[in-house]
């Protein structure tokens, strides 16, 4: 934790005032999807994506974070994070 | 676990605050997307507003970090697109803005006699200086539109734009390094990088033999002026005829290789399937059995003037503006049907500003009766390529230039 925090201070950033604007959906898991996905990009990211990845779609997203982009998810949050992004980000059935 | 609100707090340490937006103008009209809204997912349609960042006009925002800027297609109905409307794409957030002064561009490889190091002032009058007019296309443009949707930044139509680029060609950078006979590909890395320790660096090789082209340069101008900071500053690869994924910015080295250049970008991302798009400029140190990195711009065309639904008055005629690209090959012929497909008129084409340039062209009828009227638009270049009708779905969602279609009602 304490090196994620040096290379987020290091990092010069833009538009977080506003990056703060996106609000994610109210839900279990919220606070951890946040946590996990802000490390690397807004949570913008999210709602563009919806909706029409079903649990398959999102848990291949998810799995490319980290494979992929190399995210640094603890793998035991990976279902909680897969489902949230599936109940309010999901394809309609 | 730090929660959002310590992530935020730490970011806003970080920032300075020199990059922050101006402003914000909340939500985009559906003018300034053309015929996108309809085929948009909802989420974009509630997710992306109008904002400036700094030195640039309000464009559509799909993600603010990285930060992700269309431009609206009102834009487009000039021929070149101002610097200040430029779209703005980047995969990875720590984009540091480059001091012009220290910046320096190492050229080096395996596959180069000897490494050296250039300075902005050594670019711009120690090698010929040329310009070459191209157009700069996201390979993504149009992901949005795509059917059943493709994960990614969700374009409209405006991950594009058209510009008069000014600096050295490539060519003549390479061979005061000298290569050698096994050159093979040209890897150039920009000063971005990823925030996490693991995120592969975003780093992009092209073919040597495209590299040796000609109009392949390094510009640290366009449009008469320096590159904006969102656009390269203080130099950029531009390769003319392919799709913006190779026009690295704010470069810092450039490498020739002999061996093919391995990460995520070049095996894994910016692939399309062998044989789905009828692409002429191959890659083949990077092909495999199934895929191949994208390379040239597909045909394509877009209405700049008319928006879905527009009325227009009986008795009037109605003129139908635009313009038309391909990878370089040259337009032809530009087609336009005012019944749907059914009958196709050629359409006036604008001035020349070479093959890389978009091109403008216009159409004008004289509606025959009210009522509803189908307008679509079709390309046609020399070599005889022309747009789709059905779209080439692909995983990356790219090449996308299905024939569009806007309907106008008379009234």
């Amino acid at each position: 934790m304490k090196r994620l925090m040096l290379f987020l201070l290091a990092v010069p950033l833009l538009s977080l005032a506003l990056e703060e604007r996106v609000k994610l959906k109210e839900g279990p898991n919220k606070d951890l999807v946040e946590a996990n996905c802000m490390v690397c990009h807004s949570l913008d990211y999210i709602q563009m994506n919806s909706p029409f990845l079903d649990k398959k779609g999102w848990e291949a997203e998810v799995n490319k974070m980290i494979k992929a982009y190399g995210a640094p998810v603890r793998q035991e949050d990976v279902p909680k994070i897969v489902e949230y992004l599936n109940k309010y980000y999901g394809k309609k059935e | 676990m730090i929660n959002r609100r310590q992530l935020l707090g730490s970011f806003a340490l970080g920032a300075g605050g020199l990059l922050l937006p101006k402003y914000v103008l909340g939500a985009v009209s559906p003018d300034l997307l053309g015929t996108a809204v309809k085929d948009m997912p909802e989420g974009v349609l509630e997710e992306q507003v109008l904002e400036a960042l700094p030195g640039k006009k309000p464009l559509i925002k799909k993600t603010y970090r990285p930060p992700n800027y269309e431009t609206p297609v009102t834009y487009f109905k000039e021929i070149f697109t101002p610097n200040d409307v430029f779209f703005v794409r980047y995969h990875l957030s720590n984009i540091p803005e480059v001091d012009a002064r220290s910046w320096r561009l190492r050229i080096g490889g395996d596959a180069v006699e000897r490494t050296y190091e250039l300075t902005l002032d050594d670019l711009k009058t120690k090698f010929e200086q040329v310009e070459v007019v191209a157009l700069c296309m996201c390979s993504g443009n149009r992901r949005g539109l795509m059917k059943p949707h493709v994960p990614g930044v969700q374009w409209g139509y405006g991950a594009m734009g058209n510009a008069r680029w000014k600096g050295v060609r490539l060519k003549d950078i390479l061979n005061r390094a000298g290569l050698k006979a096994n050159a093979l590909e040209v890897v150039v890395d920009g000063a971005d990088t990823g925030v996490a320790e693991k995120t592969p660096d975003f780093i992009k090789s092209i073919p040597v033999w495209k590299a040796l082209d000609e109009n392949t340069i390094i510009a640290y101008e366009m449009n008469g002026e320096p590159l904006p900071h969102w656009n390269g500053f203080p130099a950029r690869l531009v390769v003319p005829g392919w799709t913006a994924t190779y026009w690295m910015k704010h470069i810092v080295s450039i490498e020739v290789v002999s061996t093919p250049y391995k990460d995520f970008w070049m095996s894994t991302a910016y692939r399309v399937p062998l044989g789905k798009f009828p692409m002429r400029d191959r890659f083949i140190s990077q092909e495999t059995n199934v895929n191949t990195p994208i390379t040239e711009i597909m045909v394509n065309s877009l209405i700049t003037n008319i928006k879905d639904g527009q009325t227009f008055r009986f008795g009037q005629p109605v003129e139908v503006k635009g313009i038309a690209w391909d990878g370089g090959y040259i337009i032809k012929q530009v087609e336009v049907s005012v019944d749907g497909g059914k009958t196709w008129h050629d359409a006036e084409l604008g001035k020349d500003y070479g093959r890389f340039s978009w091109r403008q062209w216009s159409y004008t009828f004289r509606p025959t009766r009210r009522g509803e009227y189908t307008i679509m638009v079709k390309a046609t270049n020399s070599i005889g390529q022309t747009q789709t009708f059905e779209l080439i779905w692909n995983p990356g969602g790219y090449h996308h230039n299905v024939v569009q279609k806007v309907s106008i009602k008379v009234l």
